[in-house]
């Protein structure tokens, strides 16, 4: 039949045709906006950028979220995930509640923690009347960037751990449990169970989260914003600044495309770091 | 080497009972299978044994250590899993020599031993490969050789043949049972295939719902069931069972007649194959139903008095649908259990 043959290219129509309207055409646009440098020749929006007072420590101040934030997502989904896997009762709504700040947005999560850690905050409440501190502290401040990024480091673990915490959880679920006892079996403690057996195999789950999560954690934006406002910058931050405030929609644009290049070689990185032997794949 | 014990071991989960106050010894070198249908509680028994899952009550013992409440990897065992279990990150020769590693033992020794266990089992060419360039088959050896590499006092396997296609798995039988007696492992062998219990054990024992029905060797088990249950279970066809009154120290019907020191109703059991065919009036009436045509044998559907009895012939017999023959019963060959309780007398 002939409707037959056009049915699969008609069903995926409306989704090819939503990406390339709303994600294929704006990013070649951004690509090149960000070269249209004007006078400034070929690489004028780049230059800029580079000589932006804010250029060097927004990358500093991502790198640093990154290379924090996400390890420690990692460690602590993974720790997580096995504590699940070990209840046997009230599993789904451990998980549930655990998944909760899924649903929360990025901004709502950053005004939450704010409420929270602002020198009027919860927190500071909590610790006067304990008789810790005699006055509110700020923790926010310019002058504060150690608390200042480890409040951002929280708020942002809280907010997205859950993501890695979800496909931690279904890897795991995808190990046969004869695996683990056949480890036991032959000896393995509990450590080399993790290391020898459970970790191998949940690579290709880990390679998942880590790509989802570096990718997104190199855009961390609103959180910080809504925490620490410009005192602590961040390259998503510094686009948002030149497009807003700068009105100047090139530079922007080089910043975006920046982050997208991190993003791709960040992927690229994991893919051949964590690259499964072919002949190992099950 | 070593025996295993096991005395008065029970299992509940929540009200149900899944073993119930079980006593079995394997001999140091014997090789007993654990034959059941699902659910019979011979998979809850070997994971006991394994340390794989908790008891309600009762000890393990292999050798002459209790080991009911130490670790599976303190038990001085092995096991090869239903699904084999092979590790799909770790080549052959990693594989094999898992055991050995995680027991710390010197470079040499694993070097000798992980040799040792790939020459038994014929994968010495494959030690370089992952488990997934491997055939179903290839990978149950690795698992076996894993498990032999250790040198376990007592190997414990899980339906291990049961996940391969039929050819494959009568040959693996075969070759399983002349590894393993060269080996002169300890094993338990849970199966729910009977051709495999009665090929590869020295004893099998035969479970039905949580208890052991009977244990004892191939031959006995087959011939002289003591539970309606096991004749039933065993072989292939099943055992008939007709009923029959037994009166004045005799169990005597039309074409059949035996001395008997019971009184009152009672089955009598017989083989298939047990039978000689004579004259409708020279035995038991048996009116042909179904003809099976298997290739060494015909395989016969009836009835016998109004219950349906299955019976062997010799391929060549010229019988036919609707006919009626005379069953002529050796006393010898029959088992007479109670009606009641299903059990032999």
């Amino acid at each position: 039949m002939p409707t037959s043959r056009w049915l699969p290219y008609m069903l995926i129509a409306p989704a090819s045709v939503f990406l390339a309207v709303f994600f294929a055409v704006p990013l070649v646009q951004t690509i090149v906006l960000s070269f249209d440098g004007g006078t400034a020749g070929f690489l004028g929006n780049y230059q800029r950028m580079l000589n932006d007072l804010n250029f060097n420590v927004s990358i500093r101040n991502t790198f640093m979220l990154v290379l924090t934030v996400v390890p420690l997502q990692m460690m602590l989904a993974i720790g997580m995930g096995l504590m699940l896997q070990k209840m046997q009762k009230g599993r789904e709504l451990v998980l549930w509640i655990w998944t909760i700040p899924l649903g929360v947005s990025d901004l709502a999560a950053g005004l939450v923690w704010l409420a929270i850690l602002q020198n009027t905050g919860y927190l500071n409440t909590l610790l006067f009347h304990m008789g810790v501190i005699d006055s509110p502290t700020a923790w926010l401040n310019a002058e504060t960037p150690v608390t200042l990024f480890i409040a951002v480091v929280v708020a942002e673990i809280w907010r997205s751990t859950a993501v890695v915490l979800v496909i931690i959880v279904a890897g795991l679920q995808l190990i046969p449990k004869e695996f683990g006892e056949a480890a036991e079996i032959f000896g393995a403690g509990r450590w080399q169970k993790f290391t020898r057996v459970t970790l191998p195999m949940l690579k290709p789950s880990l390679q998942s989260a880590l790509i989802l999560r570096t990718v997104l954690a190199f855009e961390v934006f609103a959180a910080v914003y809504a925490i620490g406002g410009r005192n602590i910058p961040v390259l998503v931050g510094e686009a948002y600044v030149w497009q807003r405030e700068n009105q100047n929609y090139s530079v922007a644009a080089a910043y975006a495309v920046l982050i997208m290049v991190i993003s791709l070689a960040a992927t690229a990185v994991y893919l051949r770091l964590l690259r499964e032997k072919p002949e190992a794949q099950a | 080497m070593a025996a295993i014990t096991i005395e008065g071991v029970s299992k509940r989960f929540g009200a149900a009972m899944a073993l119930e106050h079980l006593d079995l010894t394997v001999t140091d070198g014997e090789f007993v299978a654990l034959l059941g249908p699902s659910g019979c509680g011979k998979t809850t028994l070997l994971r006991i044994i394994a340390g794989l899952e908790t008891r309600s009550s009762g000890r393990v013992l292999i050798g002459d250590q209790d080991v009911s409440d130490l670790p599976p990897a303190k038990r001085g065992l092995a096991m090869v899993f239903q699904n084999y279990a092979v590790f799909p990150h770790l080549t052959v020769f990693e594989n094999v020599a898992f055991g050995l590693r995680m027991q710390k033992r010197d470079e040499a020794t694993i070097q000798r031993q992980v040799k040792r266990a790939a020459d038994l089992l014929q994968i010495g060419p494959y030690l370089d490969r992952y488990p997934a360039k491997l055939s179903g088959g290839q990978r149950q050896r690795v698992a076996v050789a894993r498990a032999l590499a250790v040198e376990p006092a007592v190997l414990l396997m899980d339906e291990p043949l049961s996940n391969l296609d039929a050819l494959l798995r009568l040959e693996m039988r075969a070759e399983l049972k002349s590894v393993l007696k060269e080996a002169g492992t300890t094993t338990l062998y849970v199966t729910h295939d009977q051709t495999e219990a009665m090929g590869l054990a020295d004893r099998i024992a035969v479970m039905y719902k949580g208890v052991i029905e009977q244990i004892d060797t191939p031959t006995r088990i087959y011939s002289k069931p003591s539970s309606t249950f096991v004749g039933g279970f065993v072989g292939s066809p099943p055992m008939n069972f007709l009923s029959m009154t037994a009166s004045a120290g005799r169990l005597a019907c039309a074409g059949f007649s035996m001395p008997l020191a019971h009184e009152g109703p009672v089955l009598l059991g017989f083989r298939g194959e047990d039978v000689a065919l004579v004259k409708a009036d020279q035995g038991l009436g048996f009116e042909v139903r179904v003809i099976e045509p298997m290739g060494s044998h015909l395989l016969l559907t009836g009835m016998v008095k109004g219950e349906r009895v299955r019976v062997v012939a010799a391929p060549q017999a010229e019988i036919e649908r609707g006919m009626t023959l005379g069953l002529q019963l050796d006393a010898a060959r029959v088992v007479v259990m109670d009606t009641q309780t299903g059990k032999a007398l």
